[in-house]
Parts: structure tokens; C-alpha cells; sequence
């Protein structure tokens, strides 16, 4: 099949999605010059009013697209950066978050945010590197997380035609990442996770980018020490597969989450938690968390890599838990 | 008197009005009377902004309303009773009980809801006037929003969308003075409309006690938007009779003065606007009357509905936060 990179994913499931539905609109800051490519064209295909370059008003422009899509039209608000929602965020969690409940279901509002490069790409320091997602998925925003270019365009699509706000992570270290991605339309459901390695002794719960380094590290300990590990990748973090979260974690007893977000009340807290509450049967050994510290990203190569999650530590934690006995 | 309004109008204008004096009248007692949770913010004093901008509207037109929105809801054609049964939190009322008083909104008269955070409505406004321009539809949004908004960044940052995609907004700028406690002049250098000047859109200043005045002002404004003619200013100088919210009057607040209230209360926008009616042969001082004793009636009725429709079931209390919901989406706060 062929085989697209993310971000071309990305660019394609725009372009698939704003020609079959013309209330989808796109806006942001610097769409129409898109340096990235994943806006590439589609000024050309779609026009003024449809593709819009936005000034640098994160807030004013995020409440415009609550406003559009509240009169009728399917927005897709695009952040450069991810910390830039925190300037956006009373009209992301204030409004856009809290407006259905708060109508009464009056009006739906199906907005798609984009947040491009998130995470870090190595020296950008403590305002360009964060991932956002535990703050969206606190707010009750709907977000997927896609690890793979095919996943990338199916959770786009599913993203736009949801009839409420979801938020698209385009983790920066996942944007180089080719694959095969069908050429039709299609989607991925949200809510649904994938196997992406058969185990049956450790579960490791590996989150966006960080899906291909743990299937490195599974390969690396079955050759080393035997070890089976089973690599699961939620896709989306709201709504999050419990059920499938669970079938795993029931057949191994034993797990890994590896998550680039804060140890304290990152989404691997709530993974914890949910497995502490419905799984604790099955653990034979103690969950563990390998997580990004909890601090903004120092600017120092090597200080940035002693705080972030990485594959060593989750070499270790998969061996601990494997080889942990409850004498 | 305004030279454009038809007589009938200016009739209903006046009957608008009293509705909302007496509804948000009704609203204090209510409060007191502990039939309606937490606070609402009156509109008393204030009125012929509402009635005088939404007077200039229709019902495809929209707008974003404020903390104090009883008046931009009643003026755009708002129920009654469903308001009552909001502010009671029933599953009648406008939003089934779930927003209150700061959030009522009616989607079917173009009202985008009433809001807590002070000027957040202004950029929901300008992506609703985008789709009515892209889409070829003669409709504007009008955003309200409070002297102490002017101060928002957020407001300004709508102002500019609309000013540089020449969308088919009103910003409605009801300068009552006081955000809260806080006195305009000490936060505030300039006449407001003289900032929006800056954005290169009509701006102006206008009596907001006349309720004539805001209407014409505002009907300008709205020709000039559905020509195609992009965004406008209208900063209206009105006074709020009461607290900034239902509560204040149980406090011993100094902020202003009964002497500055009765001042306010010499220039009536109801008092006002019923002697220019009687002056021009409009109506007569029984007509007026007649029109307040439905208004009463009104009130009556819809405080009777409001009370005895049911009360959302606790069972519901996750209803409505998704269009659809997926499995343990939304979460429970107790162990599924």
C-alpha cells in the first residue's frame, strides 16, 4: 500500500474531509504558508472564506470558532505550538468546553483543534514543549492522540465529524513517521485502542510518540531475556478504551505506562487509577509509571533528557515488574 | 422620538422595557425567597439598551449576551416562563437547568447565551457573523458586553477580526459605569468608543436611557453590516439602579452614592420613553396602562409555570456535556 508521512496524512485528511463537506473550515496562524505541509494547498482548493490566516489571537480566534460552529459551520482551529492554548484558555475550557452542558444541549459544537508539534523536539525549552493533553482531557475535551500516519488521518476525519470539540495531537516526534495509509476516506473510531505487539507477560501502555520506542524496547528484551511484551496504544485518551485497556492488563498481570506527561495527575496517574480500581485481581506485580519529571523542559540537551520518559527507564521498569515476586 | 419607528414599535418598545424591570424585580424577591440558587446580576436602569439594539434586530440575527443578560434575552424575544424555570433550575427552563441565570440562551431567537466571563462573548459573535458573510446571509451578531469588558484583551482581539474581515458585528458597549465596585474613570483613560475608533470602524456614543436614540443608532449600524459594510461601535451611557448582583443590597457598599442612584432614576428610561409616547399621540396614559398590566400578568404567569414544572432527576445530572456519549464518557464522580 502506499505510504504517506504523517503529516501528509494530515493533509490529506483536510483536503478529503473540506471537499466533502463544505461547512469545514480551517483557521489558525500561518495556514495558508504552511511551512510544516500539513495546510499545503488547501488555500489554493478552498478559498478566502474557508481557509483562514488568523492574527496572533489565540483567545479571539478559538471563541470565533465556537461562534462558527454554533452557527452551523464544522471549524478545525489549528496551534502552532501547544503551549499557545494556554493563552486561549478561558475560551477553550470556559466556553468551548463548558458550552453544551451549560445550554442544555441547545446547540452542538463540532470543533476540531489541532495541536502541532506537541511535546518536545529537543532544545526548545520550557514554552515549546510541552503535551497539553491531561489539561484538555481534565476540561472534558474528546482527544486522540495518534502514534502512526494512518491513524493520524482516520482520527482526523472521525475528529471533524464528531458533533463535539475534539482535540488532535500532533506529537512533534510522531510528524516524520511514515506508513501506510489507505488513499479513500476512512476513519478510526474514537474510543478504541490497538494492540501493536502480542505479550503475555507485560503490558506496556505506551501513548503517542512513544509507541515506537516501546515496541523498540519489546523487540530488544524478547531477543535479550524472553521477555513478551504486549504493547498497547489507547489512541485516544477521551474517550478512553477501558475495556481493551483492561483485556490486556487481565492476561499479563503485569504493566508499563509510559507517558510523556507530569508524573503528578498526568494521564499515566488516570491509567493507574483505573487499573488500581479494576484490575487489581489480575496485577502480579506493582504498576509502574515512567513519566516526564515535574518541571517546564530545561533548555540543556542533557538536562532534557534527564527529565523526560525514556527508553532505558522503561527497559528497567518492564524487567522489574517481570521478574517481581510478592515473597 | 426616533423619525423611523413605527408607531407599534414604539409601543412594543415601552412594554419590553417594563418587562424587564419587572422581571428582574421579580428576580430580587426570588432570590431572597431562596426559590432561585446563587445570584443573578439585575438589568434595572439599563433596559433601553436591550430593547433599543434588539428593536433593530431580527430573529436570524444573533447575539452573545453578558453576566447581566435578563434584559438581552427578553428584549430578543425570550419566554418568560422558560426563564423562570431556568433561574428555578427546572428541566423546562431554557437550558434544562443547567446554566442559570449567567447562561440562559435560546438558539431559536438567534440568542448564543449569556456568559460569566466578562467580554468572552465578542469573538463567539465574530465567527457567528463569519458564517452569516461566507454563506451570503444578510444576518448580523450583535456582541453586549460591559464597560469593564473594554479593558479584556479578548474583546479587542474580536474587534480587530472584525474590523480586518469587515464581518457584520455590532459591539454594544453598555457603559454602566462600575465593573463591579470599580469606578470606569480609574481604569479607564479616553471615551471607550474613541478605542474601537483605532480598529478603523464606525464608532459611536449614544444616550443609553433613550431608548429612540439606541435604536437608531443601532439600525444604522445594522444596514451598514448587512451592506457588506463591516463592523460597528455603539457605546451606550446607562446606569444599573441596582447592586452588581442581587446580594449587594445586604451589604453596606460606599462605591457610589444614593444621591448619584436617584440622579440615574430622574432619567428613567420607562419614565422617559412613556412621556415621549403620551407627547407624540403614540398612546395614551391608559394604554400605557393596559400594556403594564399584561406585563404583570406575564410575570405572574410565568413565576406560576416556573414553580410548579419539574425538576431535572438527579439520574440525568450528566445529560447534555457530549452529543453522544461513549462508554464511561462522561465519568461518574463515585466508581462505575
Amino acid at each position: 500500500m502506499r505510504q504517506l508521512r504523517f503529516l501528509q496524512a494530515m493533509n490529506e485528511a483536510y483536503r478529503q474531509v473540506m471537499a466533502e463537506d463544505e461547512s469545514v473550515m480551517i483557521l489558525g496562524e500561518d495556514i495558508r504558508g504552511g511551512i510544516r505541509g500539513e495546510t499545503k494547498g488547501l488555500h489554493a482548493a478552498f478559498g478566502d472564506d474557508r481557509v483562514l490566516d488568523t492574527p496572533i489571537s489565540e483567545a479571539a480566534f478559538t471563541g470565533f470558532a465556537t461562534g462558527a460552529a454554533l452557527a452551523g459551520l464544522r471549524p478545525i482551529v489549528q496551534f502552532q505550538v501547544p503551549s499557545l492554548i494556554y493563552v486561549a484558555f478561558d475560551q477553550l475550557v470556559n466556553q468551548a468546553a463548558k458550552m453544551r452542558l451549560m445550554l442544555g444541549g441547545q446547540a452542538d459544537l463540532p470543533v476540531t483543534y489541532t495541536i502541532m508539534v506537541s511535546g518536545t523536539r529537543g532544545g526548545n525549552a520550557g514554552q515549546h514543549s510541552d503535551n497539553p493533553y491531561p489539561y484538555l482531557v481534565h476540561a472534558g475535551f474528546k482527544v486522540v492522540c495518534p502514534s502512526t500516519a494512518y491513524d493520524a488521518k482516520g482520527l482526523m476525519i472521525q475528529a471533524i465529524r464528531e458533533q463535539d470539540p475534539v482535540v488532535f495531537i500532533a506529537s512533534a516526534m510522531s510528524l516524520p513517521h511514515k506508513g501506510e495509509v489507505p488513499e479513500e476516506i476512512y476513519t478510526v473510531p474514537l474510543g478504541k485502542g490497538q494492540v501493536r505487539r502480542a505479550g503475555t507477560d507485560v503490558t506496556v501502555v505506551a501513548v503517542g510518540h512513544l509507541v515506537p520506542e516501546a515496541l523498540a524496547v519489546a523487540e530488544s528484551l524478547s531477543e535479550k531475556r524472553g521477555i513478551s511484551v504486549e504493547v498497547w496504544d489507547p489512541r485516544t485518551l477521551l474517550p478512553f478504551d477501558r475495556d481493551g485497556l483492561l483485556e490486556s492488563v487481565r492476561k499479563t498481570g503485569r504493566v508499563v505506562i509510559y507517558d510523556d506527561t507530569n508524573r503528578s495527575c498526568g494521564y499515566a496517574s488516570e491509567i493507574s487509577a483505573i487499573l488500581g480500581e479494576h484490575a487489581f485481581s489480575s496485577l502480579i506485580a506493582p504498576i509502574k509509571r515512567i513519566t516526564r519529571a515535574d518541571i517546564p523542559l530545561p533548555y540543556n540537551p542533557d538536562l532534557e533528557a534527564a527529565v523526560l520518559p525514556s527508553p532505558m527507564q522503561l527497559e528497567q521498569a518492564i524487567c522489574s515488574v517481570w521478574s517481581y515476586s510478592k515473597s | 422620538m426616533s423619525n423611523i419607528l413605527p408607531p407599534q414599535m414604539a409601543r412594543k418598545m415601552y412594554a419590553d422595557m417594563f418587562r424587564i424591570r419587572q422581571f428582574d424585580i421579580k428576580v430580587v424577591e426570588l432570590v431572597d425567597d431562596d426559590l432561585i440558587p446563587g445570584s443573578c446580576h439585575e438589568y434595572c436602569g439599563q433596559e433601553a439598551v436591550a430593547v433599543g439594539v434588539c428593536s433593530a434586530l431580527t430573529k436570524k440575527d444573533i447575539l452573545t449576551s453578558t453576566h447581566r443578560g435578563h434584559g438581552h434575552t427578553l428584549a430578543k424575544g425570550g419566554d418568560v416562563g422558560k426563564m423562570f424555570a431556568e433561574l428555578f433550575g427546572k428541566s423546562a427552563g431554557y437550558n434544562k437547568g443547567r446554566g442559570g441565570s449567567m447562561h440562559i440562551a435560546d438558539f431559536s431567537l438567534g440568542i448564543f447565551g449569556a456568559n460569566g466571563i466578562v467580554g468572552a462573548g465578542a469573538p463567539i459573535a465574530c465567527g457567528a457573523a463569519h458564517k452569516f458573510k461566507a454563506a451570503g446571509e444578510p444576518h448580523v451578531a450583535v456582541s453586549f458586553f460591559g464597560d469593564g469588558a473594554i479593558n479584556q484583551g479578548v474583546v479587542h482581539e474580536a474587534m480587530n477580526l472584525a474590523a480586518i474581515w469587515r464581518l457584520p458585528v455590532i459591539f454594544v458597549c453598555e457603559n454602566n459605569l462600575y465593573a463591579m465596585t470599580t469606578p470606569l474613570r480609574d481604569v479607564t483613560i479616553l471615551e471607550l468608543y474613541e478605542r474601537a475608533q483605532s480598529y478603523g470602524m464606525a464608532s459611536t456614543k449614544v444616550d443609553g436611557m433613550d431608548v429612540g436614540a439606541v435604536f437608531d443608532t443601532t439600525f444604522s449600524a445594522v444596514e451598514r453590516a448587512r451592506a457588506g459594510g463591516g463592523p460597528s461601535f455603539i457605546q451606550c451611557d446607562t446606569y444599573r439602579y441596582f447592586g452588581h448582583y442581587s446580594g449587594e443590597r445586604h451589604m453596606k457598599t460606599t462605591y457610589r452614592t444614593q444621591q448619584e442612584i436617584d440622579e440615574w432614576k430622574k432619567r428613567d428610561p420607562l419614565d422617559f420613553w412613556a412621556e415621549r409616547l403620551i407627547q407624540g399621540s403614540i398612546c395614551s396614559a391608559q394604554d400605557i396602562e393596559r400594556m403594564k398590566r399584561e406585563v404583570d400578568e406575564q410575570i405572574a404567569e410565568g413565576v406560576e409555570y416556573a414553580s410548579q414544572c419539574p425538576a431535572p432527576s438527579p439520574q440525568d445530572a450528566l445529560e447534555h456535556m457530549y452529543a453522544v456519549n461513549y462508554p464511561y464518557t462522561p465519568a461518574q464522580g463515585a466508581e462505575q
